[in-house]
């Protein structure tokens, strides 16, 4: 079984409000899936569905093939959780903490000692094992709700928000912590930090107002993007105006863009496609001499700003 | 039902009572209490006799106070900082997590209790009272804290304050005593039927916990008890239900 995570025509209302209209995706072993929008899109009431905190007000959410509404009890025994803002027992020590969800975890003996240890050297907290809960820093306390997560090792992580409030160092540690266990597991991620699409997920799905508006792969969430495949060159000794004007004349290019304080230019493609090869021959081929010239991928902010804000519709892209 | 899950759940409650002074604080209060009241509201030392019924008597008064205070914690406390969100993501069905928590705050309020040995160890050494007729009273006084932590166990899931859970919890103790006090009934004997007097009467921990304490171990009384016990936990699970995501 490969579909770990199902969900369909999901929807959460309450009253007036639909938090959740409508979502359907799935997610496979072995999948990163980021899962990104602005606040109030619906991610964690999303989450809290599938994690079978609360009821949705229609559609079904199976995780491991057990349906969180007949069997939430084996839903949540084969998933890890860690909820938005990863709430803990502020008066106990992470040791203890850890143990007791060992315990629930129906883990015992040796294995629950050896989970305990394993899950608090992956989250790295074994420094402060000791010390109750509510004196430590944010970033210790994302820590223990991590390592609470993956202490049975799951077949599928839910992690809410897993690196907010972190430190740079300790953004990088989770990260990649996240990526050594991501091959075996089925790996959902909230996010509205753009820069862990690339560092994290293999495929994004982005809702705005309750519903999926985009749901592919990093790479095709940045193709959205107007900036992607355009190219900034600056090329030395220049007279700006003849040069943006040799460019504008040339039929794979759209658009030229100074850049300020005459820094190069940014050259956008007529149809997407990737032109640096092509661009740097025909300048070379005049004997201009290039200082610098890169491709850009795509602006993930703002791809994000037009599909949050802008979409009625869906704009779902193929996979 | 997963046994081993409420035993869990039960466990680290009850450590969680004593990770903090409260534990130690509210022991002190109680035996306090307990203490003052049988030897200067209950004349245990006028009356001459070798029993302890003065102390059983108040027990009633000192829940009604000292209940709230253990139970107020139970569920407004996890709804407050968001662990509930933890506890029902875990795989514990809604009545495990409400069973144990009962249990936790059970067992120390029996704990408590228990630590009025003294009282029993006097009482032997300066006569010869029926410790059958304590032992009852013992067991009357721990079934109707049960009774009221129920309530309060029930009343904590309906907020996120404790304060107010509190006061509540105390407000509907108080309604749960007071319906059997003769002051209470002679207020409704003037006019209403007298099933329906006798329904009320039937409803307060005080007649059915004054017969345990004087060594009647009726059936009727336990299961009365056993059913409120029973009856508040299920509302508890139902409320924890309905609230736990607000």
């Amino acid at each position: 079984m490969t579909l770990r995570i199902e969900i369909e025509d999901l929807a959460k209302h309450f009253g007036a409000i639909k938090a959740v209209d409508g979502v359907s995706f799935s997610v496979r072993k072995g999948e990163v899936l980021g899962f990104l929008g602005p606040n109030g899109a619906g991610k964690s009431t999303t989450m809290k569905m599938i994690t079978g905190f609360l009821a949705p007000t229609r559609g079904t959410v199976r995780v491991c093939g057990h349906d969180v509404l007949t069997d939430p009890i084996s839903v949540k025994a084969c998933l890890g959780y860690l909820p938005e803002g990863a709430p803990a027992y502020a008066d106990m020590t992470p040791d203890g903490f850890l143990r007791f969800i060992a315990d629930i975890r129906g883990l015992t003996g040796a294995d629950k000692k050896r989970a305990v240890a394993s899950a608090a050297d992956r989250a790295q907290i074994t420094t402060v094992m000791f010390q109750p809960i509510e004196t430590l820093s944010k970033g210790y306390k994302r820590r223990v709700g991590l390592a609470q997560a993956i202490l049975h090792n799951p077949p599928v992580l839910i992690l809410d928000e897993p690196t907010d409030g972190l430190d740079p160092n300790q953004k990088y540690e989770v990260r990649t912590l996240i990526n050594e266990m991501a091959h075996d597991k089925a790996i959902i991620i909230s996010t509205h930090i753009l820069e862990e699409v690339h560092a994290l997920c293999t495929r994004n799905v982005v809702i705005a107002n309750g519903q999926v508006q985009f749901d592919g792969t990093p790479s095709q969430l940045e193709a959205m993007s107007d900036y992607h495949n355009a190219v900034c060159v600056s090329v030395a000794n220049i007279d700006g105006n003849a040069f943006t004007a040799f460019l504008n004349g040339l039929d794979f290019i759209a658009k030229v863009e100074t850049l300020s304080a005459n820094r190069g230019f940014r050259v956008f493609p007529s149809n997407g496609r990737q032109i640096t090869l092509e661009l740097a021959q025909v300048i070379r081929g005049n004997g201009w001499e290039i200082d610098s010239l890169y491709a850009e991928n795509g602006r993930l902010d703002e791809v994000f700003r037009t599909i949050t804000m802008g979409a009625t519709g869906s704009l779902r892209s193929s996979i | 039902m997963n046994m081993r899950n409420i035993w869990f759940i039960m466990k680290r409650e009850l450590s969680g009572y004593f990770a903090t002074p409260v534990a130690y604080v509210f022991i002190i209060i109680f035996l306090l209490l307990t203490g003052f009241s049988t030897f200067f509201v209950g004349n245990f030392f006028e009356r001459g006799e070798a029993d302890l019924y003065p102390f059983f008597s108040v027990h009633p008064w000192i829940y009604i106070l000292l209940i709230p205070a253990i139970s107020m914690r139970l569920w407004s406390e996890e709804r407050k900082n968001g662990s509930i969100e933890l506890l029902m993501t875990l795989p514990v069905s809604v009545f495990e997590a409400v069973l144990g928590k009962f249990l936790a705050a059970w067992a120390f309020t029996g704990l408590a209790l228990l630590l009025n040995f003294p009282l029993w160890i006097t009482v032997n050494y300066l006569g010869s009272p029926d410790n059958g007729v304590i032992f009852a009273g013992f067991l009357g006084s721990l079934l109707m804290a049960g009774g009221f932590l129920a309530i309060g166990a029930c009343i904590s899931a309906t907020t996120k304050n404790q304060v107010i859970a509190f006061v509540l919890s105390l407000i509907v103790s108080l309604i749960f005593v007071l319906s059997g006090y003769g002051i209470v009934l002679d207020f409704f004997s003037g006019w209403a039927p007298t099933p329906l007097i006798h329904a009320i009467s039937s409803f307060s921990f005080l007649t059915h916990f004054d017969a345990i304490s004087k060594g009647v171990i009726d059936i009727r009384d336990m299961l009365y008890f056993a059913s409120v016990i029973m009856v508040w936990l299920f509302a508890n699970a139902i409320v924890v239900n309905a609230r736990k995501a607000d």
